[in-house]
């Protein structure tokens, strides 16, 4: 292929022209009637390489924007959005707002957040919260394609078993957002990201197949770890996958990696949302101030953490609202001592935004996590296995079975099974059970291992008495 | 439009497409009885594609100027290293197929003032099913999606392509409980079709059922036993065990746990699958794929021989295999891939009362969430959210959901008996595959698997 690809496919929209727009789109939504608007204005650019036993498959490169816009008359309210910046349909887009917000209702708590909270505006590329870095655009693609081409060679040379590949992809996004209301905000801020994975295929001597992967990703490309490093870890990850059983049916302790713990750790997340608290549809809800978990539990969700000169994929300056984010502790010691929430439902739950609002194109801001982690321990995971006697160790978790409103909680599983504190072989095709406030309050051991690999990250944990489902 | 396809093979590619795009959709909410959201979106851009042996390159604008679409082609173009290739001349317009949907203009006012009312309908329709019925929140979605394909090849397909959907969530709350109940449907359907039997009452009374249902279940059971799956979308079953791991990408590059097994049984000799995208007015039905060829009907499994895969014109042509017109993408930032319409299994001869009572103690599993698969190892899971126990061939307790668990190339062998009672879902079922969402539809009659492991609590 050619090496001359350029960086940069989309219109050179500059931040003056996006912040003019989105103060033409205010201006006009005011003058068509709205008692207060808010807009906002996005552009991005991505490029992924996709190199799969060795040649490139698939290349794209490209960038998008859009504008989103949201109106009031009163207490009424109506979002529209486009990609399209033509005058015809800007006009559209205010007139289409303005004449939907007609027909919703009055609702006492809808509104913009008072002029008091917003914060300072920072600078674009986020102050002193390191999100944007320039390097992310400038590495040229043949070096970048490069990198997934040594990653997946590392993971097919591991082993010969590794005999297969889903592929090692490169990708690389950066955006730009600007938002602006109709109560004296505006604040904008870039956000890069680069990062590269590889899924090998191994495969046992009967013919069976297993897939796994692993990944690097960063802000910067300098933060990258070694493709080398990356293809072994995705090769060891298959390979301890071959040769899975079942087991059987019983009850037994389960050990989560940080993958899995992860996951189970966020739907605190998910059960704090005010929106799910106020309809009565969390487990969490009327739990403020009381035990919901062990006492060794202490989640945050932290929306201005920079890590070693990173900003976390999680942070930004401000939230879909325009609101400063904040470091807000969801469970002190076992105590719910918050719930997370954007300002219509901090209004309905007469409490104030933790400025978790978040803002897609079009529709009501939803509720979105910053960076979101469970507190480390300080046991190892190796210690945390050895206490088991048998029990399991979850890898990896499939399907929807988890349910906010009860906490029932039942997925498929895989992963391996624990003898006299040793892993003894690979399981899978099984599913494990429990209730998510049992859960919380049974785990009994956390580990020291927390790493953020992306916005949300636990550290291992072992729950006890959970039902494993097998033969 | 032929300007660019020539710059897109200024490399030398041997493919090229172009597929413009242009979505409106709409999206009102009533939640506390009141109307609190209303929202409308326009995107429109196009994606330009160059194939070069089995490499692609991809590349999109949402501004629609002469230039930027030159632009993205250049960059596409980049994939292919060699000499410019000779444009064919003149593109083959396809015949108009016949239409399996009704095709609406833009949305009026008094549109939108009639699916407020519908939701408004399923708001009051929830409430007044039972007091204890708490929260209701019911949504009305629709969009108009314009493609156009103009291809190297000579293709040159446009289709206009509605679809709608109506949901309803409910919270019930009792002394002692608090469960959920959704329910939804829709299709390829103007507004009309919500004034029949799929009236927005239909909808509220099924979400509020299955929330007041769930106040008095009992723990799931926990381990193998025998499985019975009702009508309809329980067929998500199909979908994950068979559907994905048949896409003809990964069995060309052998990741499936099918690849290979084209001709050998698969399944119980009464389990016959299909792929149909030509069934009208269904949300998995297209008139023509994002590659601009018509759908077709697929057999996928036929007497429980694996039979054939779904594919496009990449997957096609390098396995040397029939396109089945499966080529699909969630929009025009996307590359399309083989991807499923409207999958479901064929009719039996069994009774479905029969089929219960031919079992001593089991799972009857009536609806489900979703559902998700490992192509590679073949291990699928689907969760269901209705089901019952199965005591002495009669359905006793409710139970709470579960997840079941099942590997793909083995679970439809413990098919034991297929009921004749075939039925499509409601229409509210969107596959994600690689980061990208479409609609699909799912089927099935009543089921019996032999063995099937189920993720309860209870021993």
């Amino acid at each position: 292929m050619s090496q001359s690809a350029s960086a940069n496919v989309s219109s050179p929209v500059v931040s003056s022209d996006m912040k003019q727009l989105a103060a033409d789109v205010l201006a006009r939504a005011l003058k068509a009637g709205a008692t207060d608007a808010e807009a906002v204005v996005y552009e991005g650019d991505e490029f992924s390489a996709l190199v799969r036993l060795g040649q490139v498959e698939t290349l794209k490169e490209s960038g998008s924007r859009a504008v989103g816009l949201r109106v009031f008359i009163g207490q009424r309210v109506a979002s529209t959005s486009s990609s399209d910046f033509s005058d015809e349909s800007i006009a559209r887009l205010v007139d289409g707002a303005v004449t939907l917000a007609k027909i919703t209702s009055e609702d006492p708590f809808a509104g913009l957040p008072e002029a008091h909270e917003f914060g300072q505006t920072c600078a674009p590329d986020g102050g002193d919260l390191k999100l944007y870095f320039d390097d992310v655009n400038e590495q040229p693609p043949a070096e970048r394609i490069e990198v997934a081409r040594r990653c997946e060679a590392a993971a097919m040379a591991y082993d010969t078993r590794i005999q297969n590949s889903g592929g090692s992809e490169f990708e690389t996004a950066t955006s730009h957002k600007i938002l602006m209301n109709s109560r004296g905000f505006w604040g904008e801020y870039r956000r890069s990201y680069c990062g590269f994975s590889v899924s090998p295929i191994a495969v046992d001597e009967k013919g069976g197949m297993q897939r796994n992967y692993w990944y690097s990703s960063s802000r910067t490309t300098k933060k990258l770890e070694s493709p080398e490093e990356v293809g072994e870890e995705a090769a060891r990850r298959t390979l301890r996958r071959l040769g899975a059983r079942r087991v059987k049916t019983q009850k037994a302790p389960v050990v989560f990696s940080p993958e899995i713990s992860k996951s189970i750790m966020g739907n605190i997340f998910s059960a704090a949302e005010g929106d799910a608290i106020y309809r009565n549809a969390s487990f969490f809800a009327g739990m403020l101030g009381e035990q919901v978990a062990g006492h060794n539990i202490t989640v945050v969700d932290d929306g201005t953490m920079v890590l070693d000169g990173i900003g976390g994929f999680g942070t930004s300056p401000f939230d879909g609202e325009g609101l400063p984010t904040r470091r807000t502790v969801l469970v002190e010691r076992g105590i719910l001592t918050n719930y997370v929430m954007n300002t219509y439902t901090a209004r309905k739950l007469g409490l104030r935004s933790t400025g978790n609002a978040s803002r897609g194109l079009a529709g009501n801001p939803g509720i979105g996590a910053h960076n979101f982690y469970l507190e480390p321990g300080t046991e190892t995971p190796e210690e945390i296995i050895l206490d088991v006697q048998s029990g399991l160790y979850v890898t990896e978790v499939m399907g929807f079975g988890v349910n906010l409103v009860t906490g029932d909680y039942s997925q498929g599983a895989s992963g391996m099974w624990i003898e006299n504190g040793e892993i003894a072989y690979p399981v899978e095709e099984i599913t494990i059970a429990g209730n998510l406030k049992d859960m919380y309050k049974n785990i009994v051991a956390i580990g020291n291992d927390l790493v953020f690999r992306g916005a949300s990250a636990a550290p291992t944990i072992r729950v006890e008495g959970m039902m494993i489902a097998g033969s | 439009m032929e300007r660019c396809l020539g710059e897109a093979l200024s490399a030398g590619g041997d493919y090229a497409d172009l597929y413009f795009e242009s979505v409106t959709s709409t999206s009102l909410g009533v939640d506390e009885s009141l109307v609190k959201s209303a929202s409308q979106g326009i995107s429109v851009g196009c994606g330009i594609r160059v194939v070069s042996g089995e490499r692609t390159g991809y590349a999109y604008t949402d501004d629609l100027s002469s230039e930027r679409l030159l632009r993205a082609a250049r960059t596409a173009a980049l994939i292919a290293s060699g000499p410019a290739k000779e444009l064919m001349s003149g593109f083959r317009h396809a015949e108009t197929p016949k239409s399996l949907y009704p095709v609406a203009g833009a949305t009026s006012d008094a549109e939108i003032a009639a699916k407020l009312k519908l939701i408004q309908r399923a708001d009051k329709a929830a409430r007044d099913y039972d007091p204890r019925i708490t929260q209701v929140r019911a949504g009305f979605n629709d969009e108009l999606r314009r493609i156009l394909v103009a291809a190297s090849d000579g293709t040159f397909a446009s289709d206009t392509q509605p679809l709608a959907r109506l949901n309803v969530f409910v919270i019930a709350k009792d002394a002692t409980s608090t469960a959920r109940g959704t329910s939804g449907g829709g299709g390829r359907v103007t507004l009309d079709f919500f004034e029949g039997d799929k009236s927005p009452e239909h909808y509220a009374r099924e979400a509020a059922r299955t929330a007041i249902l769930q106040l008095g279940a009992v723990d799931a059971p926990a381990g193998e036993m025998e499985v019975v799956l009702g009508p309809g979308w329980p067929g998500v079953l199909l979908h994950e065990a068979v559907g994905h791991g048949l896409e003809a990408d990964f069995n060309r590059k052998k990741t499936s746990a099918f690849a290979g097994l084209i001709g050998q049984q698969v399944a119980s000799s009464k389990v016959t699958v299909v792929d149909n995208g030509l069934m009208p007015n269904r949300r998995g039905s297209i008139n023509i794929d994002d590659e601009g060829n018509p759908t077709q009907e697929t057999v996928l499994i036929e007497n429980g021989i694996l039979k054939g895969f779904l594919s496009d014109k990449l997957n096609s042509r390098l396995m040397g295999m029939p396109n089945t017109g499966s080529g699909r993408r969630e929009s025009y930032h996307h590359i399309p891939m083989p991807r499923m319409t409207n999958t479901y299994m064929l009719n039996g001869e069994d009774m479905p009362e029969d089929i219960i009572k031919s079992v001593k103690r089991g799972l009857y599993a009536v609806n489900f969430g979703g559902g998700q698969v490992d192509i590679t190892n073949g291990k699928f899971v689907f969760s269901a959210s209705e089901a019952y126990l199965i005591e002495d061939g009669k359905v006793t307790r409710p139970v709470k959901g579960a997840t079941l668990i099942g590997n793909g190339p083995e679970a439809l062998k413990y098919v034991s008996m297929v009921g004749n009672d075939l039925a499509l879902d409601e229409g509210i079922g969107t596959c994600g595959k690689a980061g990208q969402s479409v609609p699909v539809g799912v089927g099935m009659p009543t089921v019996k698997l032999d063995r099937m492991t189920v993720g309860g609590t209870g021993q």
